[in-house]
């Protein structure tokens, strides 16, 4: 949720050359000076927490590297072939893409839907925003903790509902098989982001300037008519921002699935962040090989985001 | 507004009749069971906690049974709180202090390698999370600051930088320059300006930029599962994630139901308190999307 920024904004002069800002009593080195003072934390952390890792996670791709040993030398392809050929390698990427497209539509049909309907301001409309706002404060760990005595065979009060309500006679096992847990994770999910994309939406809303629809009205538009041809095309700056941070979210699901269900039933809801941890402590001790999947994700995750930025580029002219 | 008396007359609200009071219940009733979906869990969540639960080492009826289990599991709930709040507290002040003077560089100066900072805070965002923490396990571990909760809110707070430096730069922005020269004027230099006339004007930005930093520290789990590993520094949530490792086939969900309500109760609180902070964060950061 703390993700919530923009596309870099910057337009200013090249980084090489210092503004011409004239600076009275003050030599353009001194300015220059006071201003690294002022950036400096910042630029350590980005120097030693970002870059250095960054640099690292190259290196130890490439290397043999094993949690307690450490560092055993080069073995370059190794790592990645040993990755490429690990029998969950394809299933991962397969279910966290699966897991991503089902998240996905429904967050942005559901977000988008909740926005519209508690946009105007009454009593009865705030009231409503903050209820469907309140889970995305909790942690998604929180969330997924939440669902999991929600979900157990034990103690679920929605076996009773179903029973109540006729849909089943029997105990519903709400991650007991594939396809459950995935529906069953889905939900939570649903649940957490749902009132963060209604938020994200409602700010594009209340941007689109209210004579747009005076004068739609006027000329005697109906509902869908001025949802298609004002809305949609108004809000697709927001909606590209949703639909970026909702997929880079989705594709790197771990908390969710490590708590749920880790990795269960029968190893089918094995995401990519799993896989990474699963090479890296679980058992497998092996960082390397790790690394060289955080490597082949970043590339992949770099990727999608110049794909989805050069389309709203050109959405945009 | 080009029409202002034909809006007035739209937007006068119609008198409440007998046949729109029964109009509208249908959408009362629909909507009032949207927001009894997404109360749902939390209200049974904390109704569970202080029930009995099978599987549950509670045997009493009604009561905080469940508490006094999470209070005596292992460490201790004391000491998981203590670890959550010190992570969580620490994250705050270093986000805070790097956003404010980072803010105030990237608003006010222009100074050689500016750009490219920024541009290399912001690509924070592309670099998924998890594909870092492998490296930074491994140089924390070097330098003596993995296992510890100091190096755990280094790398909390690195995660913030990219929304709260993009947050400060653009209050600092908005701020006009002649308030700090006036200032100036008067004698006060660069620093004490900063301090006493731009701090007060930056105050919501800076508030919403700690709020979000200590909801991210405070319900972060990925991160300290990978950098923790003394059961007795374990933040919260993973404290209360373990509670699930099963003793002889039982997993006790009622001590799980009161960990969660632990663990979310400060998040409600303090959403509750600074809503409007929250929702001007999705405002300034929604911006330029």
């Amino acid at each position: 949720m703390t993700t919530v920024t923009a596309p870099p904004p910057v337009t200013h002069a090249p980084a090489t050359l210092p503004g011409p800002g004239p600076r009275p009593r003050r030599g353009r080195a001194a300015a220059g000076l006071q201003g690294w003072l002022y950036a400096l934390p910042t630029a350590l952390f980005v120097g030693f927490l970002f870059i250095a890792p960054v640099l690292l996670v190259l290196r130890m791709s490439a290397s043999d590297w094993k949690l307690f040993t450490g560092d055993n030398g080069w073995n370059l392809p190794v790592n990645f072939e040993n990755v490429t050929s690990n029998r969950f390698f394809v299933s991962s990427i397969l279910f966290t893409l699966q897991y991503t497209a089902i998240a996905t539509v429904l967050l942005m049909v559901l977000g988008l839907g909740l926005a519209l309907l508690v946009q105007e301001s009454t009593r009865w409309k705030s009231f409503l925003r903050t209820a469907i706002l309140v889970p995305s404060a909790l942690g998604l760990a929180s969330a997924s903790l939440l669902f999991y005595a929600l979900y157990s065979p034990q103690s679920s009060p929605f076996n009773p509902i179903l029973r109540w309500l006729g849909v089943t006679d029997s105990s519903v096992s709400f991650l007991g098989t594939p396809s459950a847990a995935l529906w069953s994770t889905v939900a939570l999910i649903v649940w957490r982001f749902a009132g963060f994309y209604m938020l994200l939406l409602l700010v594009g809303l209340q941007r689109i300037p209210g004579d747009v629809y005076e004068a739609a009205r006027i000329d005697g538009a109906t509902w869908w008519q001025t949802f298609r041809g004002i809305t949609l095309p108004l809000l697709k700056p927001s909606i590209s921002l949703a639909l970026i941070l909702c997929v880079t979210g989705s594709l790197l699901a771990f908390d969710q699935f490590y708590i749920l269900t880790k990795g269960g039933p029968d190893n089918s809801t094995i995401t990519v962040v799993q896989l990474i941890y699963n090479q890296a402590f679980s058992g497998q001790n092996n960082l390397g090989r790790a690394a060289a999947l955080s490597v082949i994700v970043l590339g992949a995750l770099i990727l999608i985001n110049a794909l989805q930025f050069k389309g709203l580029k050109s959405e945009d002219q | 507004m080009a029409t202002p008396t034909r809006a007035v007359e739209r937007e006068a609200r119609p008198r409440l009749t007998a046949g729109l009071i029964l109009g509208r219940t249908p959408y009362y009733v629909s909507t009032g069971a949207l927001a009894v979906i997404f109360l749902f869990p939390l209200l049974w969540s904390a109704v569970a906690s202080v029930s009995p639960q099978a599987g549950s080492a509670q045997t009493e009826g009604f009561g905080f049974g469940n508490y006094r289990t999470l209070a005596g599991y292992q460490a201790g709930i004391g000491q998981y709180l203590l670890n959550s709040a010190f992570t969580s507290l620490l994250t705050v002040a270093l986000t805070l202090i790097c956003s404010f003077f980072g803010g105030y560089a990237f608003a006010r100066f222009d100074f050689p390698g500016k750009n490219i900072l920024f541009l290399s805070v912001l690509a924070i965002l592309m670099v998924p999370y998890a594909t870092l923490l492998i490296p930074l396990y491994v140089m924390l571990n070097a330098v003596g600051l993995q296992d510890s909760l100091v190096g755990l809110s280094l790398v909390l707070t690195l995660f913030q930088l990219p929304f709260s430096i993009f947050m400060m730069r653009i209050s600092f922005e908005s701020v006009p320059k002649e308030i700090e020269e006036a200032a100036r004027v008067d004698g006060a230099g660069t620093f004490a300006a900063l301090v006493r006339v731009l701090l007060p004007a930056v105050k919501p930005a800076l508030i919403t930029v700690g709020l979000f930093a200590f909801l991210a520290a405070w319900n972060d789990f990925i991160a300290p599962l990978i950098l923790i590993s003394s059961s007795d520094k374990l933040p919260l949530p993973l404290a209360i994630a373990n509670l699930r490792q099963q003793v002889m086939g039982v997993i006790d969900y009622g001590a799980t139901e009161a960990g969660v309500v632990v663990l979310a109760l400060p998040c409600i609180v303090l959403f509750l308190l600074l809503q409007r902070h929250y929702v001007n964060g999705f405002m300034s950061g929604a911006l330029k999307g």
